[in-house]
Parts: structure tokens; sequence; C-alpha cells
């Protein structure tokens, strides 16, 4: 009875994070709308509702009411799967962040090693659903896709090796704690090459602009999704809103102190906004990341596939490699105050 | 030993339904891995018959086909086949009428480079700048219906002249549903005066403009990766191959019509002719951004005089242009003119004629070949699109996937005209 009630316990959590998080991956779509219409100077949706605030809901039916077209050429059984395995690996990843001091799903001790594994499988969605498609532009856009994710991961997975060592361990509520301390003992600071590597690592392991070209509008018309519609589509765009969720979460946690207020040591500030609780610190720093995605998009042309990987061979790599060596010396050596 | 596996290169259709192949481009690639091996465009898909059209219609009435060749450069279509029949009539049109059409020609130049600086930034990924592109060209479409009623097929050049005088005053936006008062009356601010004072604001604005456009992208990093030494074409290969306009100043010819065959009243206007080095798309690009510039100078200069020098915009031989309204109610002999006008229209001394000028995209020329009648016996258009689009499989041998879009869009193609 015991262990019944502690599974379903669970499931609640689980479904109460899948629910807050499809939801807000629909209204990121309809924010992604309207930032970049306010800096396009024009106004957005606007027609669906109050303030055209019900657009993604009306985007949800539309897609859900369209047929799936399955290309007569198409492996079946992969051509479904490959939306799933998009979407299951992006929402799956959710269950080790911790969103406040104790509310977090699984507070595992290799919580960074689970992320890292499970953004890695995320790539074979792609691969797979431009592979079943047998569409050549989607084969194009899986193929650039497969060896960009292959390239930044690596980036990425050394950037994530400087926190890991700054913070000496692989739990999440660990890293943040141990950048308790206010704005200035978060790790962007001693981290900060690792934390723009992995910011730009993370903006194309999501394939978005400045680096979608698996998707490439203009080049390969949608890349690895060309050939689907309806239902499968809508699990594709999902995946990328909740990746990108994602990604600004990590951002957050291993180099913006997480939950943590950035009014800690601070006189005066730090009691005047005890009240507020983590999860809404999180969530701002979430957010600003999350426009920055949306500005990046509205500002920056996009990279050529070739340029992009020169970018993380040749550029984020060896930045990583040497900053992971002078995290080594300051860890060693206590180099106050953020290593004591 | 076991026989290796052949590798065969990628094949694909690159279009006609493709969001960047500009139109109907069919485009068969040949791809090794990403990079391209040939490129074979197809066209036609586009084909409206204009040539053949022009056989079967009195000489004005082809005028309104001329529109929707380069249906994003339509008054300088006009223009050229404008000249050809005003060079077999052996007419000249008033002064004003030239300055006019000068003055318009550039605004064109402006609306064509403008929708070219938009789709070039989208197709290379910058989305924004084809938005912002989109808002100036509003004001410029809002004088092409001013003139002519209407914004994009304007039918406003005639032979002899320019079909109507610029409007005294410049039309302005009503109260709606959708924009109150306060809002009108903002949008109405640069419209109180005459169409030539609406110009002059934006001749005024503008320049900044092109300034925000060009931090946008000409210093920006990924747009100089994207383009420069994209699509090179050195200054020789761009005379064999026909190129002409920023295609060919982009490899650093200095040919412009405008200078070197001055028509209308170019020879008395003061601006220069940007020129690129290399030849590549970033050279195009800064050729294209530096005469919006100049176009905007020329403009200026000619707002300058229109608003000092009233007149005739109609040549008053009326064997050609129609009298005016009043006459005719009065006047016998202006009555029979506009009946023989309006039902025969006027016929061409037996000869042919040549006629080109610089359009936004190069030189557009109309070869006019009458026998006599009150329609041409043969119509040929020299599109500068159509030898552009011939150099495409020269310009991205050896580059990627990618770069076709860049080169594609940096040719400025429209299938109006290559098609026809």
């Amino acid at each position: 009875m015991e262990g019944l009630l502690l599974v379903g316990w669970i499931v609640v959590k689980i479904i109460a994070i899948i629910l807050v998080l499809l939801l807000s991956v629909a209204y990121i779509t309809f924010l992604e709308r309207k930032v970049i219409s306010y800096m396009q100077c024009r106004i957005g949706p606007n027609r669906i509702g109050p303030l055209g605030l019900l657009q993604p809901i009306a985007d949800v039916i539309k897609l859900l009411n369209k047929e799936i077209i399955f290309p007569e050429a198409s492996n079946r059984y992969l051509f479904v799967i490959a939306p799933i395995i998009s979407l299951g690996t992006a929402l799956a990843a959710w269950a080790v962040i911790p969103f406040d001091k104790t509310a977090v799903l699984a507070d595992i001790n290799a919580g960074v090693l689970f992320v890292l594994a499970l953004s890695s499988l995320g790539v074979y969605g792609i691969l797979i659903a431009g592979w079943a498609s047998n569409s050549k532009y989607a084969m194009f856009g899986a193929l650039r896709a497969a060896a960009q994710s292959i390239s930044y991961e690596i980036s990425m997975g050394f950037a994530l090796v400087g926190v890991m060592m700054a913070a000496g361990s692989l739990n999440f509520q660990t890293i943040v704690q141990a950048q308790a301390g206010g704005i200035w003992h978060w790790y962007w600071l001693p981290l900060f090459p690792l934390f723009i590597v992995y910011w730009i690592s993370g903006i194309a392991e999501t394939n978005r602009a400045p680096f979608d070209v698996a998707e490439g509008e203009s080049e390969l018309v949608a890349g690895f999704h060309v050939e689907y519609s309806g239902a499968v589509f809508a699990l594709f765009f999902l995946a990328e809103y909740a990746n990108m969720v994602l990604i600004s979460a990590l951002l957050a946690v291993m180099f913006m102190g997480g939950w943590l207020s950035p009014f800690q040591g601070v006189p005066y500030f730090e009691s005047l906004f005890a009240f507020v609780p983590g999860f809404v610190w999180l969530l701002i720093k979430l957010s600003f990341f999350l426009f920055c995605y949306l500005w990046f998009r509205a500002t920056f042309p996009r990279y050529r596939y070739d340029q992009i990987m020169r970018l993380g061979w040749k550029v984020l790599l060896p930045v990583t490699i040497v900053w992971i060596v002078v995290v080594a010396l300051a860890v060693q050596f206590k180099m106050g105050p953020w290593f004591v | 030993m076991e026989k290796m596996p052949e590798i065969r290169n990628y094949t694909f259709n690159f279009g006609p339904q493709h969001p960047a192949a500009h139109g109907v481009l069919r485009l068969i690639l040949e791809v090794d891995g990403e990079t391209i091996v040939t490129a074979d465009p197809h066209v036609g898909l586009l084909h409206r018959a204009t040539e053949k059209l022009a056989e079967s219609k009195p000489y004005n009435q082809n005028i309104g086909y001329m529109d929707r060749l380069d249906y994003v450069s339509m008054m300088c279509n006009e223009h050229g086949y404008v000249l050809a029949i005003e060079k077999l009539l052996g007419i000249a049109p008033p002064v004003r009428a030239q300055y006019i059409r000068v003055m318009f020609d550039e605004i064109t130049r402006i609306l064509n480079h403008l929708l070219w600086l938009g789709s070039h930034g989208l197709d290379i990924g910058a989305m924004t700048m084809f938005l912002y592109a989109f808002r100036e060209r509003e004001d410029l479409l809002d004088c092409y219906e001013a003139v002519s009623g209407t914004r994009m097929h304007a039918t406003y050049y005639r032979p002899g002249g320019v079909y109507r005088d610029l409007p005294a005053k410049m039309p302005q936006y009503k109260v709606s549903k959708w924009h109150d008062a306060k809002q009108v009356a903002e949008m109405n601010e640069n419209r109180q005066g005459s169409l030539l004072d609406f110009i002059w604001s934006f001749t005024e604005r503008f320049p900044k403009r092109v300034d925000e456009y060009e931090s946008l992208l000409t210093e920006n990093r990924i747009w100089k990766q994207r383009t420069v030494g994209i699509g090179v074409i050195g200054p020789e290969q761009a005379i064999a191959m026909g190129l002409t306009g920023p295609m060919l100043r982009g490899s650093g010819v200095e040919w412009d019509l405008r200078k070197k065959q001055p028509y209308e009243v170019y020879d008395q206007l003061d601006f220069a002719i940007p020129v690129g080095v290399t030849g590549d798309c970033y050279d195009r690009y800064l050729v294209r951004v530096d005469e919006m510039r100049q176009s905007n100078h020329i403009i200026r200069q000619c707002v300058q005089w229109l608003r000092n020098n009233p007149g005739p915009v109609m040549t008053d031989n009326h064997k050609v242009a129609p009298p005016t309204r009043v006459n005719m109610k009065e006047d016998m002999e202006a009555m029979i003119h506009h009946f023989k006008l309006m039902s025969e229209g006027y016929c061409l001394p037996e000869g042919e004629a040549y006629a080109a000028i610089e359009h936004p995209k190069g030189e557009f020329g109309v070869y006019l070949v009458s026998d006599g009648a009150n329609k041409p016996y043969r119509l040929k258009i020299r599109a500068a699109g159509f030898s552009h689009l011939a150099a495409l499989e020269t310009l991205v041998k050896g580059h990627m996937i990618s770069d076709v879009v860049a080169v594609l869009s940096s040719l400025d193609i429209v299938f109006g005209e290559i098609d026809r």
C-alpha cells in the first residue's frame, strides 16, 4: 500500500511537470510570434481570444485535426517512432531539473550524465525521421542534424565537465548549492567561457537560429520533418520547444544559480525579496534565456553547415579544453571566492 | 576481392515549389555530399507569351504588359518600351515628363533593391530584414498609387510623356474600425502636402533606414561568412556572360547606361556609380545598398527641380497623345484625334529600334520592329535576369547547397521577365 502511494505520488508529480511544460511550450510559441513580431514592426497574432491569447490552443486544434500523411516510400514504424523519441527524450530530461530546494522529481547523483545522455539520444529522433521519410530534403536535414548534434555534444560535454569540477558533483541540487552566495558566486563568472560555449552549443543542439541548418527554411524547406504533418509534426514541434526550455533551464541551473536568489548576501535586498520562492527566480532566469533564443532568431542570419562545424571544432572545443585546465588549477589551489 | 560499392552523386529538384526559388525556378542540382557538381536551371514555367501578345495589340495597350514582366520594378519596364516607341516616332517628351520618369525610375530602383535586400536576407536567414524592407516599400508604393491609381502595375509612362502630372495633394488615410483619429493623424503626418513633399520626407528618412539595415548586416560576421567569396565572377567573365547592372558592377566594371549612354535627363544629374572589387555576393550586396543611397540622392534632385519647374508632362503632338478632355468637347479636330487614338491607336513608321535603360536588375532592352502598322511587327525583350540566371552554374559550382540559395538571391531574378 505504502509503495503504491509512493508510485502514485510520483505519477502525479510527473503529470504536473508535463502538463505545465506542455502548456508553457504552447505559450512560448505564442510568445515567439509576438516577440519577433514586435521586433519586426508588426503586431503578431491578435485575432483569437483576448489579445490573441487563445492562438496556441487554436494551433493545437488545427494540427490535431490535420491528416497525417505517410509518404508511400516511407518506413511507417520508424516514421511514427521518430517524433516519439524526440519528444520522449525532451520530456524525460526534466526529471532531474531542480525547481526549488526540495522540488525535484529524481534527486539522483548522476543528474548531469542523465541529461547529457538524453540530449544525445534526442538526435536519433531527427536522424530516424529524416531516414524514414525517404525524401531527399529530409535526408539532408537528418545528416546535417546528426553531424551538428554530435559535434556540439562534445563541446557541450566539456563545458559541463567544468561545472562538475567546480561543484565537485554530478547532482544538480549540489551544483546549485555550490553556487550559493549571491550573483558573483554563480558559475557564470568563474566559468565564463564555458558558460558562453554551453549557451552557443545549446542553441546549436536544439537546432535553433542561427544554427537551424537541419530544417533551414530557405534551403531544405523544412529539413528532417519536411514530410511530417498533423499530430506527428506537432510532436516534433513540441520537442523542439521543450528542448529550448530545457537548455534554458540547464543554463540557469548550472551557471546562474538555479533557484537561488540573486540578492543573497546583499544587505536589505536579501530580506526584502526573501518571500519570493525559489522557482520564481528559476523562472525569471529561464525566461531570460528563452527570450534570447527568440532575439537571436530575429537578428542573425543562418550559418552554413560547414561553418557551424568549424565553429564547433575549431573555436568552441579548444576554448573549453583550455578553460577546463584553468578550472582544474583554480579548484586545486582553492581559488577564492568560488572554490574555497 | 569484393567489389567496392559504387557511390553516385545525389540529384534533386530545387524548386519549382521551393521557398527560395524566387518564383518558379526549377533547378536540378547534382551534389556530391553537399558540394554542387552541376546546377541546371529550367525556365519557362511562367511563360505568358508577352512578346507574342504584343504583336496583336495597339502600341499603347502593350504598356500594361510591360509592368507584368519584372513585377518588382514596374515603371522601369514601361520606360524601356516607351523609349523604343519614341525612338521610332522621333519624338521627345517635355522636360518635366523626363524628370518625372527619372524620379520614378529611381523610386522603382529603391523598390526593387529593397525587395531584393529583404529576400536576400530572408534566404540567408536574416528574416527581420524582409519586414524592414517592406516597411519602406509601403511608402514608395503609395507614390505609385498617387500618380497612377495602382500600387503595382502602373501603366504610367506613355509615349510622349507620362499619363498625368504629379498630384498636388497626397491622398490621406481615413479613420476606420482599425485606426482611430489619433493613429490616423500620426499616419498622415507626412501626407499633408503634395506628392513631392511626401517623397521629400521619404528621402530625408531613408538614408537613416539604410544605415540601420547596414548595421544589421554589413559587419555581421555570419552575414560576411555567408557572402564573402561566394559566387565569385571576374570582370572579363562577367562581360562575356552578358551580365549587366549590379551583377557586372559588383565585379568591378564601371558600366551604367545612365552614365555611359544617358537617356532622359540623367546627364544633368549628379550621382555616382558604385562598383565592387571581387565580384562575390558580398560585393553585389554592397553595390546594391549603395545604389539605394545614390537613387535617393537622384530623387532629391528631381524633387527640387520638379518643384520649381511646372509645365506640360505630355507632348502636344496629338497624333500620339490624346488631347485634353476639355478640348475634345469643343474642338472638332481634337475629337477626331481622340477617336483615332482610342480606336486604332497610332502607327509607327516602318523600321526598327532598340532602346535600353538601366533597369534595377541590369540592362533592360526593347527591340521593336515596325511594318508601319498600329501594332508591333515584332517585339523582343532583353531581360537582364535571363543572362544572370544563365550564369548561375558558373557561380555555384563547387559551393554548397546553402550557397546556391545565397547566390541565387544575389542574382536578383524575377521570373516575370525571364520567362516573359
